[in-house]
């Protein structure tokens, strides 16, 4: 396999489908062929994709579950430190650091967390916001955001291989293959 | 989906039923024994065990409707929770002892203790033994009514019948609405007049919760049984087992929260009328109980079916079922038996009937063996009878796709 023919100044190939069965089948088939680095592109989600990619599993949960434990903590610490620390009153008789009423601040500054996590966390993973991607270079993906399936080859993949694999996606029956400049 | 398969119950089912009615006739000569013993002990036990049981066979019932109502994927569940349901005649029928015991479980069917107690004479008109009969032959005619005629139109539809489609979710629609009622007086009538000078606002929905968690623990562990097994071993996918886990860890946040809920209230009003129900549940070793019940009631349960993969796979999913339904008998313990404590101001206690601090009967663990083995023969007789699959379900094509629809 030789990389001469790959051109430093093209992103990838991308096929375009009809449905969103095509684009599951002709990504199942290019997994089978060897390819790793490819993406798919779909306006609406798509189940079998992400294994059809052979994505790993997201890390979003991990985060997730780290924002809340900090909102938690963060909550609770701050409760503590205003009825305890800095400013301890007597209400009714009760301890200063009274924990069951901490506890609905507590819960509420844990959804806070994990919410600002699962939300800072997606824009990160995804690497947003990216003003530039070199898919939108081709005219027909525009209606990736309507009626229309992509899966798109890039020249990273160590197999790829500008005629080898043109001839690949052709095979399998797409509406056409376009290059995509980088 | 093919017509010819009768999704027949496996084989062995029938090995499990005479298993289970051999548990529970050991279970019952236990009991027996016990009650020659020590009656009010026996009465106790078994209100528990009861409980736990009734919880599971009730709360089917009201996932059977949610399910009718609401559809999902974990609709391929119904024929378990049908088989639950309909065994609320032979609970029926085990309320008897309770009926029998009522005087050495609740203090507003003395009526010494009535007379000399102005709370008590108030609410007489509502807790009275013969009121007590009535309403609980009201829920139970008014339940197994319900959970047999969503049954029989099932097998309608079984047969062909899809005008039953639309019968059953209005059916369902109705029935959610009687079972919460219902089930918040009966939990009224049965526990929290065990103490009746105590009453919670929340102390229904916490029933009714527990009801729908303990439900959800036992469809987990039937269907773990059933999936190991032909024909639901290529039916039941992990993304089913992941629904029930997701309900599951619901259930067990919904636990929490009123459970909270409700001691928070209390803690802040520090009302004398409420205040003792939480002083007899924090001291003299029942405590650790409640801390127990903290840990393995919630934080544990919550932080395992926080894991996908213990959602999704079936094997692990029904270990923190069984673990589940455990807690859930403990959580009716600490919900009965520190009433009959000395460390509570109360009216058994007046009585003369106290025990010294945190205690455990040997008849709290027999009650449960003649309940659940009774009532795990009738579960398994019922599931029998019906193919394991609602095949003719208009969504359960939807349901048993790979992925599984949600």
């Amino acid at each position: 396999m030789t990389h001469a023919e790959t051109s430093p100044t093209l992103h990838g190939l991308m096929a375009e489908f009809e449905t969103p069965t095509a684009l599951v089948a002709a990504t199942e088939r290019a997994r089978l062929e060897g390819y790793r680095n490819m993406d798919a592109y779909s306006p609406i989600p798509i189940e079998e994709l992400s294994e059809a990619l052979g994505l790993p599993r997201t890390r979003l949960p991990r985060l997730v579950l780290g924002g809340g434990i900090l909102g938690g903590l963060a909550g609770y610490g701050l409760q503590y430190w205003s009825q305890v620390i800095a400013y301890p009153m007597n209400v009714g008789g009760r301890p200063f650091h009274a924990w069951p009423y901490f506890i609905p601040v507590t819960f509420e500054t844990t959804i806070l967390g994990a919410a600002l996590g699962a939300f800072i966390g997606m824009w990160a993973l995804n690497k947003l916001p990216m003003p530039y991607h070199p898919v939108f270079n081709v005219p027909a993906f525009a209606r990736a955001s309507t009626d229309r399936f992509f899966l798109c080859i890039e020249t990273s993949d160590p197999r790829f291989d500008l005629q080898a694999t043109s001839k690949f996606l052709e095979s399998l029956h797409p509406l056409g293959v376009s290059e995509v400049a980088a | 989906m093919t017509s010819d398969t009768t999704y027949a119950p496996p084989e062995d089912l029938d090995a499990r039923r005479a298993m289970a009615l051999k548990v529970g006739a050991v279970g019952l000569v236990a009991c027996a024994f016990g009650y020659g013993f020590a009656p009010e002990h026996f009465f106790r036990s078994w209100l528990i065990a009861y409980l736990l049981f009734l919880g599971i066979a009730l709360g089917s019932m009201g996932l059977l409707m949610v399910q009718h109502l609401s559809g999902g994927a974990w609709g391929v569940f119904r024929r378990v929770f049908e088989a639950s349901s309909r065994t609320l005649p032979l609970m029926a029928v085990l309320f008897l002892p309770i009926a029998v015991g009522m005087t050495s479980l609740y203090p507003w069917s003395h009526p010494e203790l009535v007379q000399n107690d102005a709370v008590l004479t108030h609410k007489a008109p509502y807790l009275n033994s013969v009121f007590f009969m009535v309403r609980a032959l009201f829920y139970f005619v008014g339940w197994t009514t319900i959970a047999w005629t969503l049954s029989r139109w099932s097998r309608l539809q079984d047969e062909g019948d899809m005008s039953v489609n639309i019968k059953l979710q209005y059916l369902s629609g109705g029935g959610i609405v009687f079972y919460t009622l219902t089930a918040t007086f009966a939990s009224v009538d049965w526990l929290m007049s065990l103490n009746p000078h105590w009453y919670s606002t929340l102390f229904g929905f916490l029933f009714v919760g527990g009801q729908g968690l303990s439900a959800l623990a036992f469809t987990i562990i039937v269907s773990t049984f059933l999936v190991r097994r032909a024909p639901m071993a290529s039916l039941f996918k992990p993304s089913h087992f992941h629904d029930l886990g997701k309900l599951s860890l619901a259930f067990v946040m919904l636990w929490a929260y009123f459970n909270f809920s409700q001691f928070l209230l209390i803690y802040a009003a520090n009302l004398l009328e409420e205040i003792p129900y939480f002083i007899a549940r924090i001291t003299h070793g029942w405590q650790y109980l409640a801390i127990f019940l903290v840990v393995f009631h919630f934080a544990v349960p919550f932080s395992l079916l926080l894991s996908r993969d213990n959602k999704r796979m079936p094997h692990r999913l029904v270990w923190v079922a069984l673990a589940i339904l455990v807690v859930r008998y403990i959580d009716l313990v600490m919900l009965v038996s520190p009433e009959f404590d000395a460390a509570g101001v109360n009216l058994h206690m007046e009585a003369g009937e106290h025990e010294g601090g945190f205690y455990l009967h040997w008849l709290d663990l027999a009650a449960p063996l003649a309940v659940g083995g009774l009532w795990a023969w009738m579960f398994f007789t019922q599931l029998a009878q019906r193919p394991l699959l609602a095949f003719r379900d208009p969504y359960l094509r939807e349901s048993l796709e790979t992925t599984g629809g949600h």
